[in-house]
């Protein structure tokens, strides 16, 4: 007989030093331990990043957020993040913007017009391949190939921008809006477009009038997730954005983002500016956590 | 009666027109957005091709003069990505060891614990972890290893940075295979008296393990071709290096670099082939193994 199974069920409190020793209460103890190793990751992130912003917060206050004026010039330093702030959101709205009618259109292949079949889950892999390009040589891609399309189309600025950057980043995203709208149309009851059917509906009428409406929540929170990702792209954006650091003045103008403008400028950077760039990188974690917080509370609530 | 029956005719018909010009643009639509990665593809193997050889392997880049005089005389650049391989390697590594045991207990424990409060935080904090931007990740290692613990750029901060990213991918994939195993698989081996720690490792593990398995690759695919974090963190070295506390090169981040020099510039394709071949074959055999359980 085992000796330490015995012990296991001996609660009784003369068991004292020994019971406190055995082995269920040790692996209870690890994955405890474990668990809490994520917490004290995510904790630790915080505290640092907002130890390592308050220079820059100090020294601007709340105008690092309002203002425009990126000058890293000696004396006359000052540092503002609304330039890629809304060069990040006006990029990432773009992308959303482009990927729409593309990812609802292969959900609706995935998960209506095709479910389940060898067409299906050939296109499925594929879409999910596209998750896995690494965002560099989509970088190179856009760079080489999207951008002297877009020049012969007369793109300005040799075909650098938010445009171009908008339409890589929208490709990026694809992935991650599908995946889960795709399951919620495939979860849509049959007996709802059933009774659509019966009364004469077309198929389109039942995607518009049945299969949308049910499985709204679940499409938009995919949506929300996959305008996260977009956030927080760098090397890809870094590549096609043009790397000014202006408020970008229309949709096909230059500009920059804050995962970029981090990228690009760290390497030279130290007191007050590399302060400002971590600065933007806990604005840009803050900005990525509520955008997903809010697409997994709209998951959440679906059930 | 008869022009009321006229209009509904006219009427379906419109409505069918309707319904097969929608059925025509999904398809049209899905068919240009897979179109990037078949473009991709063929683009990298079209311009990378003819550089892939055993030499590409084995040797270090060379520098930009001997690649400047090749390219001059129509040759092939010589050398290759050696440096960038090991430094992949050892970094994907490394980072597999700090994340792959952490990230399985806590899935495991998530599990052994649905409902609780501290497993509820957990789980939605390592959901918010996933979505953290890779550069962030970057900072972060930076202020956590480069400064105060290496003091320089080093391969131990860029596997941290890579772990962390990978961390919450296998925490949930955990958590979603063990849900899958049935309970009464569980409850025979706790009514035998098996000790805990034996019922993880015995039956939890070895019945779950081509799940694990699959998150684990997935995982490891998605950090192979990460460059921002590293730039912050590993930095880059035109010599293969195996010391953790120094800088290392890793492919992505030799890409970077032959993108920003003129005349590297035609090792990119290559360099990005193999790049994608190890990412595509590890997605695509982690997808099998799951295809092969279900």
């Amino acid at each position: 007989m085992n000796n330490s199974t015995v012990k296991s069920f001996n609660k009784s409190p003369i068991g004292g030093f020994r019971g406190l020793f055995n082995s269920d209460k040790i692996t209870k103890g690890v994955l405890l331990l474990s668990s809490f190793v994520i917490l004290f990751v995510a904790g630790g992130m915080i505290f640092s990043l907002v130890e390592g912003a308050i220079p820059a917060l100090k020294s601007f206050g709340l105008r690092f957020i309002w203002s425009n004026n990126w000058n890293p010039t000696e004396g006359k330093e000052n540092y503002g993040a609304l330039p890629f702030i809304a060069g990040t959101i006006i990029t990432s709205v773009a992308a959303l913007l482009i990927s729409l009618p593309l990812s609802f259109s292969v959900s609706l292949f995935l998960g209506e017009y095709y479910r389940g079949t060898r067409m299906a889950k050939i296109l499925g892999t594929m879409v999910d391949l596209l998750a896995g390009i690494p965002s560099i040589v989509y970088g190179l891609w856009g760079f080489y190939v999207l951008r002297p399309l877009l020049i012969d189309l007369g793109l300005p600025n040799q075909g650098f921008g938010i445009f171009t950057a908008s339409i890589i980043l929208a490709i990026m995203i694809i992935p991650y809006a599908t995946s889960l709208s795709n399951e919620i149309i495939t979860m849509v009851p049959n007996e709802l477009k059933e009774a659509a059917y019966s009364l004469g509906a077309t198929r389109s009428e039942v995607i518009f009038n049945v299969v949308v409406p049910s499985a709204r929540s679940g499409i938009i929170a995919g949506y929300i997730l996959s305008f996260g990702r977009a956030l927080g792209e760098t090397m890809a954006v870094t590549m096609l954005v043009g790397n000014a650091n202006i408020v970008p003045d229309g949709f096909f103008g230059t500009g920059n983002t804050m995962a970029s403008v981090i990228a690009n400028q760290f390497g030279e950077a130290d007191g007050l500016k590399l302060s400002s760039l971590i600065a933007i990188g806990l604005l840009l974690f803050l900005l990525t956590g509520i955008i997903n917080a809010i697409g997994k509370f709209i998951i959440k609530r679906m059930g | 009666m008869n022009s009321a029956a006229k209009i509904t005719a006219a009427n379906l018909s419109r409505r069918t027109l309707k319904d097969k010009l929608f059925k025509g643009l999904v398809l049209f639509l899905s068919l240009i957005t897979i179109s990037p990665i078949v473009l991709i593809i063929y683009k990298l193997v079209e311009k990378g091709y003819r550089q892939i050889s055993l030499n590409f392997i084995i040797k270090t880049p060379p520098n930009t003069f001997e690649a400047m005089t090749a390219v001059s005389n129509g040759e092939l650049i010589p050398g290759g990505i050696a440096n960038g391989i090991t430094g992949t390697l050892l970094m994907v590594v490394l980072a597999s060891v700090i994340s792959i045991p952490v990230g399985v207990i806590t899935g495991i424990y998530l599990y052994e614990n649905p409902g609780k409060p501290l497993a509820n935080l957990t789980r939605n904090i390592s959901d918010i972890l996933q979505g953290v931007p890779s550069i962030v990740l970057g900072l972060i290692a930076y202020m956590w290893i480069v400064k105060p613990i290496t003091s320089g750029f080093s391969a131990l901060a860029g596997s941290v940075s890579l772990s962390i990213m990978m961390l919450p991918m296998i925490v949930r994939s955990t958590e979603e295979t063990l849900k899958m195993i049935p309970q009464s698989i569980k409850e025979a081996a706790v009514a035998l008296g098996v000790p805990y720690y034996k019922v993880i490792l015995r039956v939890l593990i070895p019945t779950g393990f081509s799940g694990l398995l699959t998150g684990i690759l997935l995982g490891i695919s998605r950090i192979l071709g990460e460059t921002a974090p590293l730039m912050l963190t590993a930095l880059g070295s035109s010599v293969i290096n195996l010391d953790i506390t120094k800088p290392t090169s890793a492919i992505p981040l030799l890409i970077w670099e032959f993108y920003n020099d003129p005349n590297m510039v035609d090792l990119i394709w290559s360099s990005s082939l193999l790049l994608m071949g190890m990412v595509l074959t590890l997605n695509l055999v982690s997808k099998r193994i799951a295809a092969r359980t279900k």
